[in-house]
Order: structure tokens, then sequence, then C-alpha cells
């Protein structure tokens, strides 16, 4: 039995106690990641010098007594679209294959204060511009429970590596679902915080009004657990939003009697996976056994929150994304006749072709005649979505429904579709229109042996309500291991 | 012959004194070796993020009301796109659906006597770029962040200009604004003030906008106004023999005195203006409003009457020194130091302007720190050098900044006061000039003149004129 | 309404976008893009007038820095991962300055 079998608590309260020491939990980590990652790649880069050195000190410091946290000793593995000085940091993407950053993200510096030991970088979509993770540059990450089968994206190597257990926890971010939806994928636990809630300084941008960092862990306790760590007020990021508090861990607690569970009908329609639509039932079901009070209603506007979604956030990233030119940091084309030559090798060659799409859709919507029409209209949708979420939550503490409309798909079959793919994004979308926090938790497995995940929405700043409802619901089930752990 | 009138309207970018940029803690000190004053901000590095400094806001809404615009309470910032090696993250950080000031206007006085009000359209807040320098080795160019990120304001004017004089006025009017504001230090020359000149013409009488062109790279008030009347003759031409002008920018070279078309069509210029996400709104209070106006320095109308009433200048010359913040700071400084204004004033109006017009200069330019004025006064008036001397060593203080008590000492310029050897000189003089001598007992006043400058001659200019004089007479 | 993407507008937003697609690129592209564009226009469908665009969804505002020096010499952060540099500074293609 592995180390990387246990929880992060689980194994910080090992560490804690003196029954395993920090390098021991870095050498497992690393050992199951050396007997597993040719099958998954779910990692960019693996920093095993690092690791080892950076347990050493963390050990010391827990035998003085002055790491007595619940994360200290435990190794993590964080998404390579966060900073982290001197390791590569490349979001998956050729255009930053060789890129080292001079400094680390907040949310990361916050967990190596906490005595975190980051074990490596995980693969991605190439700069979180995917579902799949099927368009890194560095090769696609396998699904543990089926590696023929995608593990979701942008954040699928966090959460493969957690599913496979070559890692207790991760980081991940999400801007239209990408904690979420792989989370789901992978039979994982993933959660996104309310918007600014984690500092986004050093989480190299997509759709900077969408983007949030979140935990990738194997229950609730843990996500809680590491919210609590990674989120603080930042003042280099001026969109960080001070909280009354983190004590994101209080709302552990298995008691849901009275509280109001909303089901949007308008989940329910076509498109919508028949086992994923019974599982999510089901767990509602199981709620209410526990006392929480289920009812359907008209969320409304769903259809619209993709191409809102889509404008905004390609828009955002044709613009977050031109800084990489082959001037200062980066990739740049060898051969080149002149400035604007440069630019456009580099870029063309350095990008994938998802990104590319991505950033000619933004930089059209945005361009002049079409603002109005696309951006503008989009931000209308943007403040109508946000509306229909304040009414409903006047009414429920809790949105439930699914992550996803179906289980992974294959590998290979999602990219020839674009905007197929984009319509799978249909359940977590929103949530990032409207900056709210959501929770993933494990609720079923598909007659293919694929997880199907359950998604739960609370209102701004209502992480508890999400981290109490998904709590209660864990208790009822077994967390299942996957194949590959 | 067809009359035309031009049509001129003006964008001003003014680099604001705060001492860190205006997104990130960077000093914004000149100088210092390339990419030293440079941070992840302000050099686009991935996951950095801006923070906006609040002096840029004070010194903008200053700016605003002491030119009468009305302030957006409720501003925001956009992102401008565009790919450019000095521009770090290929967008820069502007202003522009809510600028922060908008519809004031300043009045100016033309040569002509003529008082109008140039309109201004807007005020918005951005940050500048970096610098990119030729390499002479080769068929590159070199970059340095280290400006990137210094606080702008950019002032749009409405087109009410008519001619290069009121350009001139209104630009005068604007940098006196703003640097009694202490809000830039509006070098034209360092780049702390650029003008860009939008210019079109029409038929005189006609109400519809001619297509107008926009001019950059004028350094001096002279280019502008060389700039102008070029570029107007230019469209003239055009516009006579049958042909369209073209919108476009052009650069002004002013050592050829003509201007280029920067056409490209790697540009589209179409800059795709979104509101900046990862800033937030500013709300400016109307007692954050109240605050900023009460805490506003010295005015040029007060200095001009403190000057006159503290100082007892003449009200010409209090206008004239108070005309300029620089003027103004150097007259006072070396005031406090020497305390004597009316000598101050004097080096200041007769030849501090002297050597500023022969040397076609600003008086942003001046190089002499009052210190050295004010030794030189001192010198002067405790008649340690006499008036010819000071005015030799006063061009040498007005150029290279010399301290002017050890330049008098090196160059042993002191005024000889000793009786005895300006004595023997005299008489030196007298014995071996007997003609002009006599001629002065002749009663020729002309021939003391003579004899004086022989003296002086002697004494290689180190005499005292006036002793000599006395002397002189005595000994006659 | 079928939005037809022509070779144009492919060239122009390459352009802004600073890419360049090869010829079988640039089909592609044009039909992703048309594609996309129509499923974006279902937002036509919404009423939205009167609603003001929201750009910020909390109602935050006045977020400031103090106007202190806090950096230093920021060279070496700065130039570590300089693709090609020159002493202090970045080397690019020749520009026009100005």
């Amino acid at each position: 039995m592995s180390l990387m079998n246990l929880t992060a608590v689980g194994l910080g309260k090992k560490i804690q106690n003196k029954e395993v020491s920090a390098p021991e939990a870095a050498k497992a980590a690393l050992d199951a990641i050396k007997a597993k990652e040719a099958e998954i790649n779910s990692f960019v880069t693996v920093d095993s010098e690092g690791a080892l050195k950076r347990a050493e000190e963390v050990q010391k410091l827990i035998d003085k007594g002055k790491l007595a946290g619940s994360l200290a000793g435990v190794p993590v593995a964080v998404k390579d679209n966060m900073c982290t000085k001197g390791l590569l940091t490349t979001c998956s993407s050729k255009i930053l294959g060789n890129y080292i950053p001079m400094f680390t993200a907040d949310a990361v510096l916050n967990l190596e204060k906490a005595g975190a030991v980051i074990i490596g970088k995980t693969n991605m979509d190439e700069f979180a511009m995917g579902s799949t993770t099927e368009t890194s540059a560095f090769g696609p990450t396998k699904n543990p429970w089926d590696t023929g089968h995608v593990p979701g994206g942008s954040s699928g190597g966090s959460c493969a590596a957690v599913a496979a257990e070559e890692c207790p926890y991760a980081l991940g971010s999400d801007t239209g679902g990408s904690i979420r939806q792989p989370s789901s994928f992978c039979g994982v636990t993933g959660i996104k915080p309310t918007y600014g809630t984690v500092s986004r300084y050093g989480l190299i941008a997509y759709g900077s009004s969408l983007d949030q960092i979140g935990p990738v862990a194997k229950d609730v306790t843990d996500c809680a657990t590491i919210l609590e760590v990674i989120s603080s007020y930042d003042q280099k990021d001026s969109t960080s939003v001070k909280r009354d508090n983190y004590n994101f861990t209080s709302a552990l607690e298995d008691n849901v009697k009275g509280m109001k569970i909303g089901i949007p009908a308008d989940y329910f329609g076509e498109g919508l996976d028949r086992e994923v639509k019974e599982a999510v039932l089901n767990a509602a079901k199981e709620l209410e056994k526990k006392g929480a009070v289920i009812e359907e209603f008209n969320l409304s506007l769903v259809d619209y929150a993709i191409p809102a979604y889509y404008i905004i956030a390609c828009a955002e990233a044709s613009s977050n994304l031109a800084r990489f030119d082959g001037v200062k940091y980066g990739y740049r084309t060898e051969d080149y006749n002149g400035l604007h030559n440069m630019y456009k090798k580099t870029r063309s060659e350095g990008f994938g072709a998802e990104v590319k799409r991505r950033i000619m859709l933004g930089s059209f919507v945005l361009s002049s005649g079409y603002y109005d029409a696309y951006y503008i209209k989009a931000l209308k949708t943007k403040a109508l979505i946000k509306k229909a979420f304040d009414k409903a939550f006047n009414k429920y503490d809790v949105i439930l429904g699914p992550a996803a409309p179906q289980t992974a798909p294959a590998l290979g079959e999602s990219l020839s579709d674009p905007l197929k793919m984009y319509l799978g994004d249909i359940y977590t979308i929103s949530a990032n229109l409207a900056g709210l926090p959501g929770i993933t938790v494990p609720c079923g497995i598909s007659s293919k042996r694929l997880p199907i995940g359950l998604q739960l929405l609370g209102n701004c700043f209502e992480e508890k309500n999400i981290i109490r409802v998904a709590y209660a619901f864990e208790q009822t089930r077994e967390y299942a291991h996957s194949p590959l752990a | 012959m067809k009359q035309y009138e031009t049509v001129i309207g003006l964008e001003v970018h003014v680099e604001l004194a705060t001492k860190t940029k205006i997104f990130c803690s960077c000093p914004t000190e000149f100088g210092g070796a390339p990419n030293s004053h440079t941070c992840p901000v302000c050099t686009g590095m991935p996951g950095s993020l801006p923070v906006l400094n609040k002096k840029v806001v004070e010194y903008a809404v200053a700016v605003g009301l002491a030119t009468n615009c009305s302030i957006t309470q409720n501003c925001k910032f956009d992102r401008k796109n565009y790919f450019y090696p000095d521009n770090p993250q290929n967008y820069q950080i502007s202003q522009l659906y809510y600028p922060i000031c908008r519809n004031g206007g300043i009045e100016i006085t033309t040569e002509n006597g003529i008082t109008k009000t140039i309109g201004i359209h807007e005020i918005h807040m951005e940050e500048d770029a970096g610098k990119l320098v030729h390499d002479e080795w080769g068929e590159s160019s070199l970059v340095d962040f280290n400006r990137s990120g210094v606080p702008l304001i950019e002032i749009v004017s409405e087109p009410d200009m008519r001619s290069a004089e009121e350009v001139i006025a209104y630009l005068d009017k604007l940098r006196l604004i703003i640097q009694y504001l202490g809000a830039s230090d509006c070098k034209l020359q360092e780049g702390s003030m650029r003008a860009d000149v939008n210019l079109s013409i029409r038929e005189a009488g006609t109400e519809e906008f001619g297509t107008r062109t926009e001019m950059k790279n004028l350094n001096s008030f002279k280019a502008i106004a060389r700039a102008i009347e070029a570029e107007k003759e230019r469209q003239i031409d055009i516009i006579e023999s049958g042909g369209k002008v073209v919108q476009e920018t052009r650069r002004w070279d002013d050592n050829k005195e003509y201007s280029y078309a920067m056409r490209s069509k790697e540009d589209a210029q179409d800059y795709r203006y979104f509101p900046e996400p990862d800033l937030v709104p500013v709300i400016i209070s109307d007692s954050w409003l109240e605050e900023i106006k009460l805490s506003q320095p010295e005015f040029r109308d007060e200095k001009l009457k403190r000057y006159k009433e503290e100082y007892k200048i003449p009200d010409y010359d209090a206008q004239i020194i108070t005309g300029n913040k620089h003027l103004a700071d150097i007259f006072e400084a070396a005031t406090a130091i020497c305390n004597n204004p009316k000598k101050v004033s004097n080096w200041l109006m007769v030849e501090t302007m002297r050597l500023m017009k022969e040397n076609d200069m600003e008086p942003e330019q001046l190089k002499f720190s009052p210190e050295n004025l004010a030794k030189l006064v001192n010198l002067a008036e405790s008649r340690v050098i006499n008036s010819q001397t000071a005015k030799e060593v006063f061009e040498k203080v007005f150029s290279d900044d010399i301290d002017p008590e050890k330049y008098v000492e090196e160059n042993g310029l002191k005024t000889v006061s000793d009786d005895g050897a300006l004595r023997e000189i005299v008489q030196k003089v007298i014995e071996e000039n007997p003609q002009p001598v006599e001629d002065y007992h002749n009663g020729k006043k002309k021939a003391m003149g003579f004899l004086v400058g022989q003296i002086m001659k002697e004494m290689k200019g180190k005499a005292d004129p006036a002793m000599a004089n006395n002397i002189l007479k005595e000994l006659l | 309404m079928a939005n037809i993407i022509s070779d144009e507008t492919i060239e122009y937003v390459g352009i802004l976008a600073k890419l360049e697609l090869d010829s079988e690129e640039k089909e592609q592209a044009k039909k992703d893009m048309g594609r996309m564009l129509d499923y974006i226009d279902k937002l036509n469908e919404l009423d939205t007038d009167g609603i003001e665009p929201m750009s910020h969804i909390f109602p935050v505002d006045n977020v400031f820095r103090e106007d202190e020096v806090c950096n230093g010499d920021g060279r070496e952060i700065t130039l570590a991962n300089a693709p090609e540099r020159k002493e202090d500074s970045f080397v690019v293609p020749k520009t026009i300055v100005g």
C-alpha cells in the first residue's frame, strides 16, 4: 500500500505523528510517478531533485515544531500554468517550452509556506484552452480509469495524477470548468472558488475575468483544507477579494437538514447521457434522505452561456496571449525576415491549433465594427446570467446538476469538432461568468467503468454551502480508486 | 486665389512626476542602466498583474480641474491592443470609454492679442512604452523597458486651433498649468511632454472638416511651428492640384524640415479596445475631489502677487519670471540663498534671457543651479569681481553650471582693489599716454574713457572701474 | 444567418493577431470561424435592451498602491529568459525608431 493511497490530510497527519517523514512521502510520490507516468503522461516536469531537497528542509522545520499545519510535508502537483520560481513552466505550449519563471505564484507560495513539497508540474490543454488535455504540446494525458479515454481538461494532468495516485493532491485552474469537468471524468473532487478568492498573481492568464485556481484531491475534506491554505487577499492582484473569513473546513459537517437544493430543469434536456442523469438524480435523492429540500426550477439562459463565454474568454485570451512574441521570453523562430515576420512565425510555430483558433476568434469579436455586436452583447448576456443566478440563490442554498453531459470521451474523438467540444462545457461555464463557487464530487461509475461527477454551485462567497452539501453526500459513498491507483 | 483655413488639434502626452510607475513600484527616475528599473509587471512577464498608483489619479484629476474639465467620477481602464517591441504586453492599458476628464478648455492669448478658448475633449491616464534604440552594429534594435509603465496623461484638444501661434500659446499655457501643479516638469526636449499635431485644411468659410493627418516627433516649439507650416503647405498643394489628402501618420524630420508617411500594411490600426479585466473602476467621490482641490500648490497668479509684494519685483519682471515654473523656481531658490531678489531678477531678465534667445533655448533647458547664480550675485555685489567680469563668469555658469567662486579663484579674476598696485598702473598709463592726458585737460571727456580702458587693459580687466576712475581723476 | 468568412477576413485577423496560416489552415480557419460565429449568433435571440454590459462582477473599486518605490534593480529577473540579449537590452529585428 503506497503512501499515495492516503488523502492529503491523512498523509499530513501521519507526518505530524512522525509515522512518516516528508522525504518518505516525497519518495513515495516519485516512485508512483515513475511507475505510472509512461501510461498516463500527467506530468510535464517532475522535479525529483528539488522535491527531495525541499522535503528534507520541510522535515527539519517540522521537527523544530515550526510547521504543524495539515499539509506540511505532503507532496503536491501544480498545473503547469502557475509560475514556480526556478522550475520550468510551459502551459503545455511550445511557445513557453523553455520558460523558467523568476517568481512563484501566490497560491503556490501559500502552499510552500504551509510546508507543501512541489513534486512537479502537470500537463494541461495548451494555455488552458480545451476540455480534454489533448491540445497539450507534450502529448495528451490519459484517464487512469481507461487509458483509451481523455481525463478531461484543461486540468487533466492534475486530475489524472490524483486519480492515479501519483500524488495526494494537486492544484488546477478553472476558467470554464477546467477543474470541475476533469475532476468528474477522473472520479476525484475539485473546487473552483468564488472569483477573487485565490490570488491570480503568477497564474498565466487565459480569461482574466474568469480564471481561478483551485484544489483537486480525493475528497471534500482535502479540498476544503487546501482551499483554506491557498486562499488569501493579495495586494498585487487588483481583482483579489478580501474575504470575511477563510475557514472553509468549518463546513465539513454531515448535516444538510433544511438546506434548499435547486435542480435546473434546463440542465436535463437532450444531450445529457442517460447514465449521468440517473447518477445525478440519485445523488439528489440521497441528499433528500438526509433532510435537504430538493426542488426543480427553471434557471433559464443556459443556452446563451456558452456563446457569451466563448466571446469573452477568447477576446481576453487574444489579448493576454499577445505578449508571447519571441521578444522577452520563450520560443523565438529561427529564421525570420524583419520584425513582423518574426512575430508571425514565432506565434504560428509556437502555438497549437486550438490556441490559434481562439486567438483569431477573440481578435475578430473585438475588431472594429464587431465589438458592439459580439463583445458588448456578451457582457450584457453575462449581466443577465448573473441576475438569473441571483434570483435562483434567493430561493436555494445550492444548485445541483451534472458536471458534464457525458463521461470521458475516447482519445482523438473531440478535436475534430471544436463546437461540439465547446458545448460540453454547458454545466460549468455559467459559474465562471457569474463568479460563483462550484465543486465536483464523484457520484457514480458508468457501465463502461468511467466516473460520473456531481456538480454543486453556490452563491458568490458561499463556499461553505457547497462544501457542506458535498461533504454530506460524500459520506453516502465509498471513494472508488481508479484501476491505475 | 482660394483662402484656406488650417484646423489643428493636439494630442499631448505628459509624463507625470510620480516616484513610481503607474502599475508597479518601479522607480520612474530618468536614466539608469537599461532594464534596471523593471519588474515582472512593467515587462509583461506571464502571470504578472497591474495595481494602480493612487498619485496618478490625483495628478490627473488636478490637471483636469485646472483645465476646467468635468471629472468622470466613475472611470475605467481599457486595453489598447497592438504589437510593438516597446510594448511588453503588446497591449497598452489606457482609457477610451470612460476617460477621467472630459469637456474642459483653457484660455489662450495669441501674439495678436486675441483671446480664445481651446477646448479639451478629454484627458485620460495611460502607461508609457519602453524605448527602442538602434544597434549601431547591425540590423537590430535594442529594447529597454525602464520607461515602460511610466504614468502618462494624454490631453486631447478639440480641433480649435487655427495657426502655429495658437498651438504654441496653447502648449505654453498647458505647460504652465501642469508645471505649477507639480504634475510634471513638461520638458519637450526630454520627452516628458510630447505633442502630436493633427492638422487638416479647408476652404475659409466652410464648416466641414477636411481629412487630417497626424504628425509626430516634434521635439521643440520651433519644430512644431515649422511642421505646421510645412504640412499646411503640403496639404494645400495636394488640394490645389486636384488630389485628396490621405489620412495618415507622418513623422517630422526637423533637420530636413519635411515629414514622411509612417505607413505600414503590417499595422491595421485596429486597436480592439475592451475594458481591462485586471483593474477595477476608479470612483472619485465628491469628498476626494474636494481634498484634491484643496491640496493644490500655489498657482501662478498667487505667485505673481507674492513676488510683487514680498520681493518688490516690478510687475513686468514678475510676469516674465512667474510665466515659467522653472524660472520661478530658480528665482526663489537663488533668492533664498543670497537674499537679493532684485539682482537675481536682473540676472534672469537680462543675461539669462539674452543667452536663451541666442541659443534658441526654452527655460526647461536651463542647466545652471540656483546655488551658483546666488554665488555669482554675491561676488558681484561684494565687488570681488567687477560687472564686466561678472558677465563673463555668468556665461560660464549658464553654459556649464560652474561654481563661480572656484572659477574666479582658479582664473585669478578678482578685482584688484589694492590701492597701491592700482596707483602704479594708473601712473604708468598716464605717463605712457601723454596725448589723451592732454586731451582730457583740454576738456575732452572721451579721453577719460580711453584712459580707463587702457588701465583696464593693463589690469587685465580686473580693476574696479569706479576705483580706477577716482584714482585717475585724482592723479590728473 | 450563415457567416461566410472571406479570405480577406482571415488575413485581416491574421495581421491583428500576428498569426500566419498556410492555405490548408486558412480554409479550416474559415470553416471553424464561420461555424463558431453561427453559434454565437444565437445571442441575437436574447433581448438585452437596457441592460448594462457587465465587465466586472463584483462592485469592487478603488484598488490602489501608494506611490513608494519598492522595487530594486530588476535586470536579472527581466532578462533571465531573453531569447536574444545584448548586455542589458533585448535584441529585436530593426524597427523604425519613433
